[in-house]
C-alpha cells in the first residue's frame, strides 16, 4: 500500500494510515481479473518526423523526441536513433505533452460523495482507487495521462484528493503521481447547500445558504487552528523534556485542514458564482491559506482580477451552462477572459467522457475569446500541471521531464484529430492500431466465455439471474459528478 | 488580434439584431430580397459552387448558382472568402421546453403518466428562451422539439408515449412564426428490461431478478399493444361515422395518424436488444418508425437497413454502453451505419449542448465517416427523416432560406458563423453569452482589492 505514504506527511497520521491501508488491502489484491497489459521496463523510443507542440518553446516541424528511462532525453530536429531504439515514424502527425485533467472522478470505487456531513475531510479518495475502472483506459485513449481525482461536491469541505497517472494495467498502488501534493475538495453554492439534491421528507443538513457555507468553513478552520496550536504547544513542551506533556487527542477531520494551513495540501474548491468565489478568497486570507484552484468557477470571468490578485488557479468547463441556476451565467468565453486577465486557467472534464476530448474543448477558446493556438493548448497541459504543482515533471515537452506524450494524426486543436498513441513514463499505454488489431480476439474470447457461462447457467437455473446483471445498466454509473450530461437522457429524462 | 475580431463581429451582430427586431415588426420596412455574392456555396444538392451567388426573396431561396445577376433592390452581402451552407438542423432537442434543467419551474419537457399522445411540444416552446439565440449562434437554424417520455417517476416506472414532437425555426416572435410543422412524430420510449433501478426512497441502487424484470417489460409491451388496438378501433370509427357515433377521446384521436401510418413513431432505444424489439414490433404492427438514441444501432445495422428505419443518433460524444465495447464504438458507429446503408442524422438530445452538433459530426468524420455524409447528417438527412425536406435541408430554389455564412468548415470547432438567415431574414447572432462576455471584458480594473 505504497499509495498512502505520500499523502500523509505528518506523524500524527501514521495510525490511521495503517488502519486504512489494511482496509484497502483486499480490494486491490483481490481483483478478480488481472487488468490487461502492464508495460514492462521503459524502452528507448525515438519519435521522429512529427510536428512537435512543445508548449514551452514553440512548435518544431519535422521534429523528434528521444525517450530514455521514461524521461524525455532529447528534443530537436536531427536526433539519430540510438541502437536498440524503437522508432515511431510520425510523419504528418502531431506530438503534444500528455493531457492533464484537473478535475476527474475516474478510477473511484463507488460513490464520490460522502454526503452525510458538510465537513467530510476525514475521507480520502486515495483509499478507494480502482485500477480496473475502464474509464482509465478510455481517457487514456483520449490523450489524458494525469488526472486530479477529486471527492464530490456535496460538502463545504469535502474529502481528500489524489493526483494519478493513468497507468492502465498497473495496480492501485502504482496510480498516484509520485510526490504530487495531495489536495482536498471544497465546494460552495448549490451543491453543499443541497439545493438540488434533497430527499423528499428528509431533514435538511446545515448549511442551506451560502452564508452558512462560509461559516461552516470558518468554523472548521477555527477548530483546525486551535488544534494546530495545541499540537505546537505539546511539541514544544515535549521537546523541552516536559514529562507531563500530554498529546492532544488526534482529530482525523482536522489533520488535513492543518496540512492546508501548513501549505502541505492543496485546496481545490468547486464554485460557480462570483460572490462565493470572493467569499472563499476572503476566508482563505483570514486563515492564512491559499486556494490552489477554483474548480468550475463558471462566473470566474466576472471577478478575474480578484482571482488573479489572490494567485488562485481557475479550472473550468469549455461550454457547459444552464443545468442549474448558478450555471445560467456560464459563458464559453470564461477561460479566455480569465486568461487575458492574468489567471492561470485550465479546462477540465469532471466527466469520464468529456475527458476523452479535452483537446477539442481547449480548442473552443480560440473561437470563444480569441486565445492563440499555444494559449489554448496550455489549458490542458502546462496550466493544469502548474495548478497541481507538477509542472517540473509534466505539462510540456522538455528534456528531463517525464515522457508523457500523445501522438495525434492531425492538429490536436481540431475536431478531426484522433489519438494514435499515448505514452506515460516513456511506455506506450495506449496504441490505437494495437487496440483495433486485438478486437477480434477479444470478441472471440468474450463469446467463448459467454457460451461457457450460458452452459453453466443451464445446469443451475439460478445463474440466469446473474446473467441479467449487465455492467452497462448500472443506474449509479459514474457520470459527471456535477451535471447530468446530454448522453444521459436529457430528452428521455432519465438522468438522475 | 483575435479579440479585435470579436469586437468587429459584435458590431455586425448588433446591426443584425436591429434589423432582425425591426424586421419582425409590422411597422418597419426590411429588405425582402438579399443577394449573397462571391461565396463558395455548398448547396448539398450538387457540387459546391465556387464564386457563387445566392438570392433570397420573400423568405425563400429564389436562385443559386454562378454568374447570377443581382436583382435590383436587393440588399447585397459580399461574401468573398466565405462559405454558404444550409443552416444546421438539430433533430432532437427540448429547445424552449427546458430552460434550467435543475429548476422544475422552468422545465416543461415530460408530462406525467405513461400515455400522453395528445400533448404537443410546440404548445410549450418559450420563444424567449436564452437557449435559442445561443444555439443559433452555432449555426443551427432549425430543430425538432421533442417531449420526453422516459422520465422516471417516484415509483420508478417510466412513461411510454410522451407526445408529439414539433419542428421549429430558431427565430420568430411567436411559436406561430417559428413553426415548420406542429406534429412531426409521436415520441415513444421503448420499455427496457430493467434489472437495476434507482430507489429514490433510499437513494440507492435496487436490483431485481432478470425473470421479474422481463415480466415487467412484457407487461408494458402488452399495455402498449392494447393502447394501439384501441386507437386502431377508434380510427376506424372516426373513418366510418360522425362524432356523434362515438365518444370523443383526444388521446386516441391523437394516435389515429400513427396507427394509419401517417405519423411516424420516434422511438427511444439504445441497447441492441431494445432496438431489435422495437423494430420487430413496429414491423408487425405496421407502424412507421424513426429510431432515436441508437447507442448500439451498429450492432443491428443490417436489420435497420433491411427495414428502412432511419436513426437520430445520440451524441457521438458518449461512452459505450458496455465495459468491454470498443472505446470508440460511438465514434465509429456513424461510419459503420453509412457503409451499411442506414440513414441517420446527428442529434444533440439537449439544449445547452446543442451547439456541439457540428463537433459531433466532425468527430464521426475523424473516425471514418465521409465528410459529405457528416454534413448531410446535420442538414439534409434530419429534414428527410422528419419529413420536412421539401422546406429545409439544402440550398435549392423554392426552399425556405435557412442559411449560414461561415469563415470555414461549419463542423470545425474554431469556425465562426458570420451571417445567418432564417426564413429569409437576416437574424441576429447576438446572445446571452456574447453579451456577458462583452460586459465583463469591459469591466475596469477593480479599485478595491479582492479581499
Amino acid at each position: 500500500m505504497k499509495i498512502s505514504w505520500t499523502l500523509f506527511s505528518t506523524r500524527r497520521c501514521t495510525a490511521i494510515l495503517c488502519a486504512l491501508a489494511l482496509l484497502a488491502l483486499p480490494r486491490t489484491s483481490g481483483a478478480a481479473t488481472p487488468p490487461a497489459r502492464a508495460p514492462e521496463a521503459a524502452p528507448v523510443i525515438l519519435i521522429q518526423n512529427a510536428t512537435i507542440l512543445t508548449v514551452s518553446h514553440g512548435t518544431i516541424e519535422h521534429g523528434s523526441v528521444l525517450i530514455k528511462d521514461g524521461k524525455i532525453a532529447e528534443v530537436g530536429t536531427s536526433i539519430k536513433a540510438p541502437k536498440d531504439a524503437q522508432v515511431f515514424d510520425a510523419a504528418g502527425q502531431y506530438v503534444i505533452p500528455g493531457i492533464v485533467d484537473c478535475h476527474s472522478h475516474i478510477a473511484v470505487d463507488g460513490s464520490v460523495n460522502e454526503g452525510s456531513i458538510s465537513v467530510s475531510s476525514i475521507v480520502n479518495i486515495a483509499e478507494v482507487l480502482n485500477p480496473d475502472d475502464i474509464n482509465i483506459y478510455r481517457d487514456l485513449a483520449g490523450g489524458v495521462t494525469v488526472a486530479n481525482v477529486l471527492h464530490g461536491s456535496a460538502n463545504s469541505i469535502g474529502g481528500q484528493t489524489v493526483v494519478i497517472k493513468l497507468r492502465w494495467g498497473q495496480p492501485a498502488a502504482k496510480l498516484p503521481f509520485e510526490g504530487a501534493l495531495p489536495g482536498i475538495k471544497f465546494a460552495l453554492g448549490e451543491n453543499p447547500k443541497r439545493s438540488n439534491f434533497s430527499i423528499p421528507g428528509g431533514t435538511p443538513r446545515y448549511p442551506t445558504t451560502r452564508m452558512g457555507v462560509e461559516e461552516t468553513i470558518r468554523a472548521a478552520f477555527t477548530e483546525a487552528r486551535d488544534y494546530q496550536q495545541a499540537w505546537a504547544e505539546y511539541d514544544k513542551r515535549s521537546a523541552a523534556g516536559d514529562k507531563n506533556a500530554v498529546a492532544p487527542r488526534r482529530d482525523l477531520r482536522l489533520d488535513p485542514l492543518v496540512e492546508v494551513l501548513q501549505g502541505k495540501r492543496y485546496v481545490h474548491a468547486h464554485c460557480y458564482r462570483e460572490d462565493e468565489i470572493l467569499m472563499l478568497l476572503r476566508v482563505a486570507k483570514e486563515f492564512g491559506f491559499k486556494v490552489r484552484t477554483l474548480q468550475h468557477v463558471l462566473e470566474g470571468y466576472k471577478v478575474a482580477d480578484e482571482i488573479a490578485a489572490a494567485g488562485a488557479g481557475a479550472s473550468t468547463f469549455s461550454d457547459w451552462w444552464a443545468y442549474k441556476v448558478e450555471a445560467y451565467d456560464a459563458i464559453p468565453y470564461n477561460a479566455a477572459l480569465m486568461t487575458h486577465r492574468g489567471v492561470i486557467v485550465s479546462v477540465n472534464s469532471d466527466d469520464a467522457e468529456e475527458a476523452t476530448h479535452l483537446n477539442q474543448e481547449a480548442a473552443k477558446t480560440i473561437k470563444y475569446g480569441g486565445l492563440t493556438h499555444d494559449e489554448a493548448l496550455k489549458l490542458v497541459t502546462i496550466n493544469p500541471a502548474i495548478q497541481l504543482g507538477i509542472d517540473n515533471r509534466v505539462g510540456s515537452i522538455d528534456v528531463g521531464k517525464d515522457a508523457d506524450l500523445v501522438i495525434y494524426n492531425h492538429d490536436p486543436l481540431s475536431a478531426y484529430a484522433v489519438v494514435q498513441k499515448t505514452l506515460i513514463d516513456g511506455r506506450v499505454y495506449f496504441d490505437r492500431q494495437r487496440d483495433i488489431s486485438e478486437r477480434a480476439g477479444l470478441e472471440k474470447e468474450k463469446k467463448a466465455l459467454t457460451a461457457k457461462e450460458k452452459k453453466a447457467g443451464e445446469k443451475k437455473p439460478d445463474a440466469t439471474i446473474e446473467m441479467g446483471k449487465r455492467p452497462g445498466a448500472k443506474p449509479d454509473e459514474k457520470k459527471s459528478e456535477d451535471k447530468p450530461k446530454p448522453q444521459g437522457d436529457a430528452v428521455t429524462g432519465g438522468a438522475l | 488580434m483575435k479579440r479585435l475580431k470579436w469586437i468587429e463581429l459584435s458590431v455586425a451582430s448588433t446591426a443584425a439584431a436591429c434589423s432582425f427586431f425591426l424586421g419582425a415588426s409590422a411597422q418597419a420596412q426590411t429588405p425582402t430580397t438579399y443577394a449573397l455574392t462571391h461565396a463558395k456555396i455548398f448547396t448539398l444538392a450538387g457540387a459546391p459552387i465556387e464564386d457563387g451567388t445566392l438570392v433570397i426573396r420573400d423568405g425563400k431561396i429564389a436562385a443559386v448558382g454562378p454568374n447570377l445577376e443581382v436583382p435590383s433592390g436587393a440588399q447585397v452581402i459580399d461574401a468573398k472568402g466565405l462559405q454558404i451552407y444550409p443552416g444546421l438542423f438539430d433533430p432532437l432537442t427540448q429547445m424552449g421546453l427546458s430552460e434550467i434543467s435543475a429548476v422544475n419551474a422552468t422545465v416543461d419537457s415530460s408530462e406525467t403518466g405513461a400515455y400522453n399522445p395528445d400533448v404537443v411540444a410546440a404548445t410549450a416552446v418559450f420563444p424567449s428562451s436564452e437557449h435559442i439565440p445561443v444555439t443559433r449562434a452555432a449555426g443551427i437554424t432549425e430543430v425538432l422539439v421533442a417531449p420526453g417520455s422516459g422520465g422516471f417517476d417516484f415509483s420508478g416506472s417510466r412513461g411510454v408515449i410522451g407526445g408529439q414532437a414539433s419542428a421549429i425555426h430558431l427565430a420568430g416572435w411567436t411559436i406561430n412564426e417559428m413553426l415548420i410543422k406542429r406534429s412531426v412524430a409521436m415520441v415513444l420510449t421503448w420499455p427496457t428490461i430493467q434489472t437495476a433501478s434507482f430507489d429514490v426512497a433510499t437513494f440507492s441502487r435496487k436490483d431485481k431478478p432478470f425473470t421479474e424484470a422481463k415480466q415487467d417489460y412484457e407487461k408494458q409491451v402488452n399495455e402498449l399493444t392494447d393502447y394501439l388496438d384501441r386507437a386502431r378501433h377508434y380510427a376506424q370509427a372516426m373513418g366510418h361515422g360522425g362524432p356523434s357515433d362515438f365518444q370523443r377521446d383526444v388521446k386516441l384521436e391523437a394516435l389515429a395518424p400513427v396507427v394509419r401510418g401517417q405519423l411516424p413513431l420516434l422511438i427511444f432505444a439504445d441497447r441492441a436488444r431494445d432496438i431489435r424489439n422495437a423494430v420487430e414490433y413496429c414491423d408487425k404492427q405496421k407502424l412507421r418508425m424513426i429510431l432515436a438514441g441508437g447507442g448500439e444501432a451498429y450492432k443491428v445495422k443490417d436489420l435497420l437497413r433491411s427495414k428502412g428505419i432511419p436513426v437520430i443518433l445520440r451524441p457521438t460524444l458518449t461512452l459505450p454502453e458496455e465495459e468491454d465495447d470498443a472505446y470508440d464504438s460511438l465514434l465509429t458507429q456513424p461510419a459503420e451505419l453509412a457503409a451499411a446503408g442506414v440513414k441517420f442524422a446527428f442529434g444533440s438530445f439537449d439544449n445547452s449542448f446543442a451547439r456541439r452538433l457540428g463537433q459531433q459530426a466532425a468527430n464521426a468524420v475523424a473516425y471514418g465517416l465521409p465528410y459529405e455524409e457528416a454534413l448531410k447528417a446535420v442538414t439534409l438527412y434530419p429534414a428527410q427523416i422528419l419529413g420536412v425536406s421539401d422546406q429545409v435541408g439544402t440550398l435549392e430554389t423554392g426552399k425556405v432560406a435557412n442559411i449560414i455564412v461561415t469563415n470555414g468548415d461549419p463542423l470545425e470547432l474554431t469556425t465562426d458563423v458570420k451571417f445567418l438567415f432564417i426564413k429569409g431574414q437576416q437574424t441576429s447572432l447576438d446572445n446571452r453569452h456574447l453579451r456577458l462576455y462583452e460586459k465583463y471584458s469591459n469591466r475596469p480594473k477593480p479599485t478595491t482589492g479582492a479581499n
